[in-house]
């Protein structure tokens, strides 16, 4: 992974300032320590960051075709670059290098736009084309990489983080209130809306040409759950782990040591798995524990480490690392977040780093695809109880949600219901699986000052109701699968807890089970093949028997979490009585004084938070470091 | 039946779960429809109660007929500091 940046003016008459393009590298440097470069063509500008990963000597950027009338700033791996080079070897293409960037550049030349269907990886890219005047930018199917662009003046500016777009001049920097409340209830921003006014993201699967001045933007791949397999379980299981191997064998091709993010949980421990199966290489592995034993999975990290062999190292997390380090979390993750579970993989990132590591395998992307998550499991019992509402018996399974929630199993079966909402009206509802989340989520906007509260209103799910054709014929869990996918994954999971803490310290992450055969195929599969009863992943746990440890196969699945508000308030911390102070507030206008005070009063008393009041801590304190660092301060708040 | 001081029991969910002074709902507006309230804010308004009445809450009475309302709260205070078993002290109730 690498950090991208550029410009595009209107005409060759409005000139690019290289010194502009060598800011927005340098302010990406943390994605790229190992070398800055610019490229400017008319009224083109390309700017590279350069984490050296594949053709560590040759692969450097922006890098260019055989005649230079094709150049590219690229971020991310193509991992079937081999194939696809021996193929354009054959087609008469000439190579200069053996990176993986230029395979892109031929293969664009042979196909054009079409190129991205041909690419399996993961990826960010600008490509200029001198002959048609063209700028094209496109981003991976799943949204592993990021890309942001702004148009200002009659320019087009893109960049794999918003800061670097901020150091152009006529870039403005302000919130936006829209952006804020989609995340205040979907967690996450949609349709290409980002926390800023005026800057939007590249979304997942889409690509954008930029052409005299014309902006067109396309999707080129969604996700479908349209198709069913043709074969059997069996058969079903033999082709999931054909595909997920393949996956993880394309994920070690490197010039650099591969190792492995080791959660002990079984995506993670099904990857170390796959990688010890591929390669005779000895396994670095790296893992979280907590001093809290609620969110701690040491023992199952270490398990699978002495199972494997590896060589492990695992950093200890206390609540008070998270809150020294928020700040910088917020810098790099660039949009309010409900959670504090990023800060964690930050401070993974530097351990990593410091390990002389730049690429580790992780489990992401396993939960959407393949069936793992709570909420799906919730959604089933959710229906399963609104379609006899009469049962008493029925709303009993909902205690089976959620062991590591000894609040919410203690409750009363009809607190239960009542909570998880199973009105069978809401069984036509498009949106089922993901009622109660959003509804708990916007909660915290209880907390906005009452002008902003006023001026948005409930949040617009407009964008999602831009469903694919045929979604309503969808079964049960394809539709939950394909919302999570959609929001959650690209939006928090893949780039707050994601890219954007991994590279925070240059390191790049590989997610085998988001490589787009394995998501195409388990898209195609049953839903029973996905939640057996209550039994979440059951055709990974059964293609997997025989490689991972059975402890780790039969443990009740546990997310990752990370202490809340407890990480601001268990020890003083300046920033935090900086930005909650009421006329600071009060002046930065987002938050309600009073109601925060309140709610601040309560965190510092130790008083057992709610899901929702936790959210709206992390959430206020989360939106008032963005203020400071990129409205107030900018660029002071430069790592 | 003995009635409990509804005032003290608005400003009891008002600071604690909409985090302002004044309530603002209806006395029948159920908490969790109004997404104030989770599993988390049900144990808080239990502790309140056992605390502040000297009632012991039974886990059969722990349904939101009896706690997700100031009326129903209200009522089951009243109930319970009526029926004179349930009493273990003194009570702050108001007639």
């Amino acid at each position: 992974m690498c950090g991208i940046a550029g410009y595009c003016a209107n005409n060759a008459g409005d000139g690019v300032d290289k010194s502009i393009l060598l800011d927005m590298a340098s302010i990406l440097g943390h994605r790229g320590p190992d070398g800055r470069s610019v490229f400017v063509d008319g009224p083109v500008g390309l700017s590279h960051a350069r984490l050296s990963i594949i053709d560590i000597q040759g692969g450097n950027q922006p890098m260019c075709n055989e005649n230079g009338s094709i150049w590219i700033t690229f971020n991310g791996e193509i991992f079937n670059f081999v194939e696809l080079r021996e193929q354009l070897l054959r087609q008469g293409h000439c190579f200069s290098t053996h990176s993986d960037t230029e395979v892109i550049l031929h293969l664009y030349e042979e196909e054009g736009l079409d190129c991205l269907r041909r690419l399996n990886g993961q990826w960010a890219f600008a490509l200029w084309d001198r002959n048609r005047q063209l700028l094209f930018l496109a981003r991976d199917r799943l949204g592993i990489c990021p890309l942001y662009y702004t148009q200002t003046d009659g320019k087009l500016l893109f960049a794999s983080e918003i800061k670097a777009l901020f150091c152009h001049p006529a870039v403005s920097r302000r919130i936006d209130l829209q952006g804020l409340d989609q995340i205040f209830t979907y967690w996450c921003n949609l349709d290409g809306h980002t926390a800023f006014e005026g800057v939007r993201e590249v979304p997942p699967g889409c690509l954008i040409t930029f052409q005299s001045g014309n902006l067109n933007l396309r999707r080129y791949w969604s996700l479908s759950f349209s198709e069913k397999v043709s074969c059997d379980n069996g058969q079903s299981a033999e082709e999931l782990l054909h595909l997920l191997t393949d996956s993880v064998k394309i994920r070690l091709r490197s010039d650099v040591p591969v190792g492995l993010y080791l959660s002990g949980g079984l995506d993670s421990t099904v990857a170390g798995a796959l990688m010890r199966k591929c390669t005779d290489a000895s396994l670095r592995t790296f893992s979280i524990s907590f001093a809290d034993s609620t969110y701690d999975e040491a023992l199952y990290q270490d398990e699978a480490s002495r199972f494997f062999g590896t060589t492990h190292s695992c950093l200890k997390c206390v609540a008070t690392d998270i809150g020294r380090v928020f700040p910088d979390v917020i810098w790099h993750a660039e949009k309010p977040l409900l959670r504090t579970a990023p800060a964690p993989l930050f401070l993974l990132s530097r351990l990593v780093r410091d390990c002389g590591y730049k690429v580790v395998v992780t489990g992401e992307g396993s939960d959407e695809v393949l069936g793992g998550y709570d909420i799906f499991k919730e959604a089933k019992i959710r229906r399963f109880c609104a379609q006899r509402p009469e049962s008493t018996r029925r709303p009993k399974l909902l205690t089976k949600l959620y062991p590591y929630m000894p609040d919410l199993r203690s409750q009363s079966e009809a607190y239960l219901q009542k909570f998880f909402c199973t009105d069978p009206a809401d069984l036509h509802d498009p949106f089922f699986s993901h009622l109660p989340r959003w509804k708990t989520t916007a909660g915290i906007k209880l907390f906005l000052s009452g002008e902003i509260a006023n001026s948005i209103g409930m949040a617009s799910s407009a964008s999602l109701r831009n469903l694919p054709d045929d979604y309503s014929t969808w079964n049960w869990l394809a539709k939950a699968q394909y919302l999570e996918t959609i929001t959650l994954l690209p939006g928090y999971i893949l780039s707050s807890q994601g890219d954007r803490v991994a590279m925070a310290h240059g390191v790049e992450s590989r997610p085998p089970f988001l490589d787009h055969r394995v998501v195409e195929f388990a898209a195609k599969l049953p839903p029973e093949l996905k939640i057996r009863v209550l039994n979440e992943k059951y055709l990974l746990k059964q293609c997997t028997r025989d490689i991972i440890p059975p402890s780790i196969r039969e443990r009740p699945k546990q997310p990752y979490r990370a202490p809340e508000s407890a990480s601001f308030f268990a020890e003083p911390l300046d920033y935090v009585d900086e930005l909650l102070r009421p006329d600071r507030l009060r002046e930065d206008g987002i938050f309600d004084p009073q109601r925060v005070g309140m709610l601040v009063a309560k965190a510092r008393k130790g008083l057992g938070l709610s899901t929702r009041e936790n959210m709206a801590v992390v959430a206020i304190i989360s939106t008032q470091l963005l203020i400071d660092r990129f409205i107030r301060q900018f660029p002071a708040g430069a790592a | 039946m003995v009635q409990p001081d509804v005032n003290a029991l608005r400003t009891f969910i008002a600071n604690n779960f909409l985090f302002c002074d004044d309530f603002p709902l209806s006395d029948a507006a159920s908490f969790m429809e109004a997404g104030i309230l989770d599993s988390v804010g049900v144990l808080q308004i239990i502790l309140f109660l056992e605390e502040r009445y000297r009632i012991k809450v039974a886990d059969e009475e722990i349904v939101p007929e009896n706690l997700d309302s100031i009326l129903g709260l209200a009522q089951f205070v009243g109930r319970k500091l009526t029926a004179p078993e349930m009493l273990t002290g003194g009570s702050h109730a108001t007639k």
